[in-house]
């Protein structure tokens, strides 16, 4: 048992609130510097293209504007991930998609640079489009990019984990779906912003709603060719951030020349439209399961297949690639696995990491053809899932380690709470009860490039004053991450959490995490913190033991005092306790790092996938449906979570009921809709928040939260990730609730009523009440990469290892 | 950040000055009360009017007075005063309802019954910025040539979405237009055009200063309405029905859809098989059969048209069906 906690696991206010709430703190938009100038981009207004020419002259001439600039004065190219290195801060010579940013203007007044943007001459030559993943697939010239594995491939990938011929030889029945899953976005309320400014000094600070300064800052000196020792970036309270804003952007990156050209602040703020376009949402994907499983239901063979549509970039793509077959063995047993991963170049806005980033997609077919498991083998869905758990502390056939594993416990709660045994199948007709589970990372355990760094870092200063600094790179996306960081080291050095003054996402000021993103934050900032403050903490046991003549192992720190715990009347208070401290050592700071432990995987892509631990989540949904139209509700939601441990109850609960909000959006609605030839264009559909659909606050149905602590030894107090995970169960809940409504399978998400009707008259018409994918297309996957399982006594590493060298972990490829 | 277009902005303090500036002010300008569709439509470049006069805070816009043979409601009447206007709820609940489904409560704020009855049609490819059209090289609806809806449509296929209208004209509201040198009172029905662009027959230099809904008398009105989300969204189909009875029999019914053309649509057919027999199960059923045809939504809204074109039925049968309680249902 480990001692009971006086901040962790209380439901602190989080130490942003006051400024939230009334309306102080200071998101990128809001900041407004003397002389600043205002920029606007001029995007493509052509799918694919060349750029003939582009003539900035008149535009230039315009009075009120400072700058102009063209992909030729930018021409380095940049991207999140080593391996995709395919954007320009402006198209050089080409561009992929409607609204892929050509040139750059800084004006006076925004009105001035809008005007100057008309003024901007461009010349296209139209090159043939690809719209949708069918259309990649058959469309080997043009290529949209000249990297790839081939044509418009972005990526090809096989994996084999153990023998799966011989795990299907062993399956009593064999499962053959096809899914899809549509594209959808993170929606955030806050519009993309930066402000760039180079001082007199010759440095260049950039503000901006980012998830990841340190990423945006290795673009910035890659392409400005700068020192990044001379660029500072500040990340600025995010106003959503969902994935959404975890890549490097062009308007980052074109602020910061423009300032460096002009010598003045330059600050953009995106247009809602311009926010679909940066995109680097879900991908749309196409998927094929091949389950082998027995009459009890447990598997002994997958064969999981998926095609990305990946749009115009790389963007997390290869990692997205990876992630589409990571995690289907982290919740059930699968003994053998085969995952075969591809992502295609479209002409669309580039897809990337959105919460839950590559994985709510294979989740969802997996949980929806477990139903169909379920349902035809005669089991209870439930019963079903609960009999066949992952173990704790064991390994998946993908070299995957498990920790804490409060699966069981999460449905366990869902079911009683929901009164799944006493309600289903009893339910007046349209109304159904579905169920499904999943799991999520608690932050990738390798970084996005390599290197042997640790992935989070904290500094802690205390002075005379008993002021306690936190320094951290970590970036509050509004998940609570400054809190986070106060609650952990107000709980270590035994003082209130206001009385701390939390600095981060600065990379002047603050030691370096990568970001967040990957449901990171928490865990790895959490162990970082908890390194510095326990340092501090020996620290003011070791001069406060002297000052008390008590040996340090009777020290105690609580309620702002250190002192004796054998006499608590003797104690010295916290701030005579550091001056004792700095008296005795001198100046006061530590700091604290971390990095996940190595993976036991060692084949190539075993990057993605390991964690240090995984949170895992249940969810019931209700659903009522009426038949006559396919128009249904979701009148209520019960999910269970296993975080390992809140550090604060509320800020969890917060996280779970937003990712089941966004989860039911993307199930019932949200789609990135495109016309595919309109004026000879890819088109998105409607690329604004009206039409967009997302639901509101007025849709979200009653959810019922339960908070399952199964502590994780690899979290900070035990804790593991909520950022994410709670989203994943949703869609094939709503799926597998429709289906036990009205008896009709959408294999495809979103669930819209117009598909229920569909099905529904399918089947008044005698044929399959479904409504989903047809066919899979012919993919040139590789050929697998073989990887003996744990338990044929893998090591984790390929089998032709030694004769093609081939199966060592390619950092790159994560 | 979308800005305004630079306009010049007038505020005139009576109804004869408004429509003494409009004819001054000529065809490049346009009246705006609330703003909640013009001003958003202006920062699109849909709308670029040179002059914009401001009547929403004309006091002789805002009556809603029953002491004639029914209520003359002010154009610049608020949505939400309406909606939450007792009298209004007494006697017409089927138009409270309707007005109640428009937009969101602070735009309903804003909003004016005035502003709702001359929304601009509404189609997915001209609700965009202006980057977006431009990439599209426009439409015929604005500074283009081409119907993108159907390339070989001779007009505008934009569609009528306001919510207040289908019930309104079911009611037999009538519209009071006002020029500097005319007024002219016509039923709200022929205030319409079946024309994206053309949708009002409203001369430019005529304010729409009022609506007139005789009094109920028997009649009844229901609002039905499609859209993806409960909590705002323009109907992408809707439905007002009124039927007036005496005993047990229909007398007389009106029933109009919106959201499915550029015009409000007259459900004639589907009227006269409800006439003369009791509002049940089988004359709605055969009432909305009627409906299903002359329903021809175009792939221009949120859904597939196809679905909206099914969903006519249900939607007609629904409206009706909350018109056979004794207490003739919300409506």
């Amino acid at each position: 048992m480990s001692p009971p906690t006086r901040v962790v696991g209380r439901p602190y206010e989080k130490v942003d609130a006051a400024a939230k709430v009334t309306g102080q703190t200071r998101f990128a938009d809001d900041l407004v510097l003397p002389r600043m100038l205002h920029c606007k981009l001029l995007r493509s207004r052509r799918t694919h293209a060349i750029l003939r020419r582009v003539d900035v002259s008149r535009a230039a001439a315009l009075p009120g504007v400072l700058a102009i600039a063209t992909g030729r004065d930018l021409p380095i190219p940049f991207g999140i991930l080593p391996v995709s290195q395919d954007e320009h801060a402006l198209c050089l010579d080409r561009v992929r998609f409607v609204g892929d940013p050509i040139s750059a203007v800084a004006a006076l007044d925004e009105e001035t640079a809008n005007e100057a943007l008309a003024l901007i001459e461009v010349d296209y030559e139209d090159l043939p489009t690809i719209a949708s993943i069918e259309q990649a697939v058959e469309t080997p010239f043009p290529r949209i990019h000249d990297y790839g594995d081939r044509d418009n491939f972005h990526k090809l990938v096989s994996m084999e984990f153990g023998d799966v011929e011989e795990g299907f030889a062993r399956a009593e029945k064999i499962y053959d779906d096809l899914f899809f899953y549509e594209g959808n976005t993170h929606l955030p309320l806050e519009q993309h912003a930066a402000l760039a400014d180079l001082g007199p000094d010759g440095k260049l600070t950039l503000w901006s709603s980012t998830q990841t300064p340190h990423y945006v800052h290795r673009a910035l000196a890659k392409v400005l060719e700068m020192p990044a020792a001379r660029i500072r970036v500040i990340a600025t309270p995010n106003g959503g951030g969902f994935g959404g804003k975890s890549d490097p952007f062009n308007h980052e990156i074109v602020v910061a020349h423009l300032s460096r050209v002009t010598g003045r602040p330059v600050k953009i703020c995106l247009t809602r439209e311009e926010v679909f376009y940066c995109h680097r949402g879900r991908h749309p994907i196409l998927m094929r399961a091949r389950t082998g499983v027995r009459r009890d239901g447990s598997i002994t063979a997958m064969h999981f297949q998926t095609v990305l549509d990946g749009g115009a970039y790389g963007s997390y793509g290869v990692a997205s690639t990876y992630y589409s077959g990571a995690l289907q063995t982290v919740t059930y047993p699968v003994p053998v696995y085969r995952f075969d991963g591809a992502r295609v170049f479209t002409n669309k806005p580039p897809c990337g990491p959105k919460r839950g980033h590559g994985t709510p997609q294979p989740r969802f077919a997996l949980e929806a053809q477990l139903d169909k498991i379920a349902v035809d083998l005669g089991f209870d869905p439930a019963a079903m899932r609960l009999s066949h758990l992952q173990p704790p502390s064991s390994i998946t056939a993908n070299f995957l380690r498990i920790g804490s594993m409060g699966l069981g416990a999460c449905i366990e709660k869902v079911v009683a709470a929901s009164g799944w045994k006493e309600r289903r199948g009893r339910l007046p007709r349209g109304r159904g009860l579905g169920i499904a589970c999943s799991s999520y990372i608690c932050g990738a355990g390798l970084p996005i490039y390599w290197n042997a760094m640790p992935q989070s870092g904290v500094q802690l200063k205390l002075d005379r004053s008993g002021g306690v600094t936190v320094f951290c790179g970590s970036t509050d996306i509004g998940q609570g991450s400054d809190s986070v960081l106060a609650y952990v080291v107000a709980e270590v050095l035994g003082i209130d959490p206001f009385d701390i003054r939390v600095v981060t996402a600065d990379t002047d000021l603050t030691p370096v995490d990568l970001g967040s993103y990957s449901s990171r934050v928490t865990l790895m900032t959490g162990n970082a913190a908890l390194q510095a403050a326990e340092r501090a903490r020996e620290m003011l046991v070791a001069a406060a033991g002297e000052k008390l003549e008590i040996p340090g192992s009777r020290v105690a720190l609580a309620e702002g005092r250190v002192f004796d715990v054998e006499d608590p009347d003797k104690g010295l208070s916290f701030v005579d306790a550091v001056i004792a401290a700095e008296s005795k050592f001198g100046t006061i700071g530590t700091v604290g790092s971390y990095t996940p432990p190595p993976s036991a995987g060692r084949y190539r892509g075993a990057g993605v996938g390991p964690s240090p631990a995984y949170s895992y989540s249940a969810a019931v949904v209700e659903v009522d449906v009426d038949p006559a139209t396919g128009i249904y509700t979701v009148p209520k939601i019960w999910i269970a979570h296993d975080v390992g441990k809140c550090i604060n109850p509320v800020l969890v609960i917060g996280q779970v009921e937003g990712s089941v909000y966004m989860g039911l959006g993307e199930a019932m609605m949200e789609e990135m809709a495109y016309r595919d030839d309109v004026n000879g264009n890819v088109m998105h559909k409607a690329p604004s928040m009206l039409e967009y659909k997302s639901p509101t606050t007025l849709e979200m149905p009653e959810v019922v939260t339960l908070l399952v602590e199964d502590p994780d030894p690899n979290g900070p107090f035990g804790a593991k990730e909520v950022g994410q995970g709670p989203l994943l169960p949703i869609p094939p809940a709503v799926a597998n609730a429709v289906f036990d409504a009205v008896g009709v399978r959408i294999d495809e998400i979103p669930v819209t009523p117009e598909k229920i009707a569909r099905a529904l008259k399918a089947r008044a018409a005698g044929q399959p009440a479904r409504v989903g994918p047809a066919s899979f297309p012919t993919i040139p996957y590789p050929d697998a990469v073989r990887i003996p399982t744990p338990a044929e006594g893998g090591d984790g590493r390929a089998r032709d290892l030694a004769a093609t060298g081939a199966g060592g972990v390619r950092k790159a490829d994560r | 950040m979308l800005r305004l277009p630079r306009f010049r902005y007038f505020v005139p303090r009576t109804i004869s000055e408004a429509t003494a500036m409009k004819a001054d002010s000529g065809s490049g300008s346009v009246f705006v009360a609330g703003g909640t569709d013009l001003y958003p439509n202006m920062k699109r470049r849909q709308q670029t009017p040179a002059a914009v006069i401001s009547i929403g805070g004309l006091p002789e816009l805002r009556a809603v007075d029953f002491s004639g043979d029914g209520v003359a409601i002010g154009a610049g009447a608020i949505l939400s005063d309406l909606e939450n206007d007792s009298r209004i709820r007494e006697a017409y609940p089927g138009l409270a309802h309707a007005i109640a489904e428009i937009s969101t409560p602070l735009l309903r704020n804003m909003g004016t019954i005035g502003g709702n009855l001359l929304l601009d049609t509404r189609c997915n490819y001209y609700d965009q910025n202006f980057e977006w059209r431009q990439a599209i090289d426009f439409c015929m609806k604005k500074d283009g040539q081409i119907c993108w809806v159907a390339p070989g449509s001779p007009r505008c296929l934009a569609v009528q979405s306001a919510d207040s209208v289908p019930v309104l004209i079911a009611l037999k509201a009538r519209v009071l237009l006002v020029s500097a040198a005319d007024r002219r009172e016509i039923p709200l029905e022929d205030l319409y055009r079946n024309d994206g662009i053309d949708y009002a027959t409203r001369k430019p230099e005529e304010l729409l200063t009022a609506v007139w809904i005789p009094r109920p008398d028997g009649w009844r009105a229901a609002y039905r309405k499609l859209r993806r989300r409960g909590s705002f969204d323009f109907p992408v189909l809707s439905v007002g029905a009124a039927v007036r009875r005496e005993g047990p029999r229909v007398e007389e019914a009106r029933i109009v859809l919106g959201g499915v053309a550029s015009a409000p649509l007259r459900l004639t057919d589907a009227e006269e098989r409800l006439k003369g027999r009791p509002l049940d199960e089988d004359s709605i059923r055969d009432a909305a059969d009627a409906a299903a045809r002359p329903s021809r939504p175009m792939d221009n809204t949120d859904f597939s048209f196809l679905w909206r074109k099914e969903m006519t039925k249900k939607y007609v049968a629904s409206a009706l069906r909350a018109l056979t309680g004794a207490e003739g249902g919300r409506g």
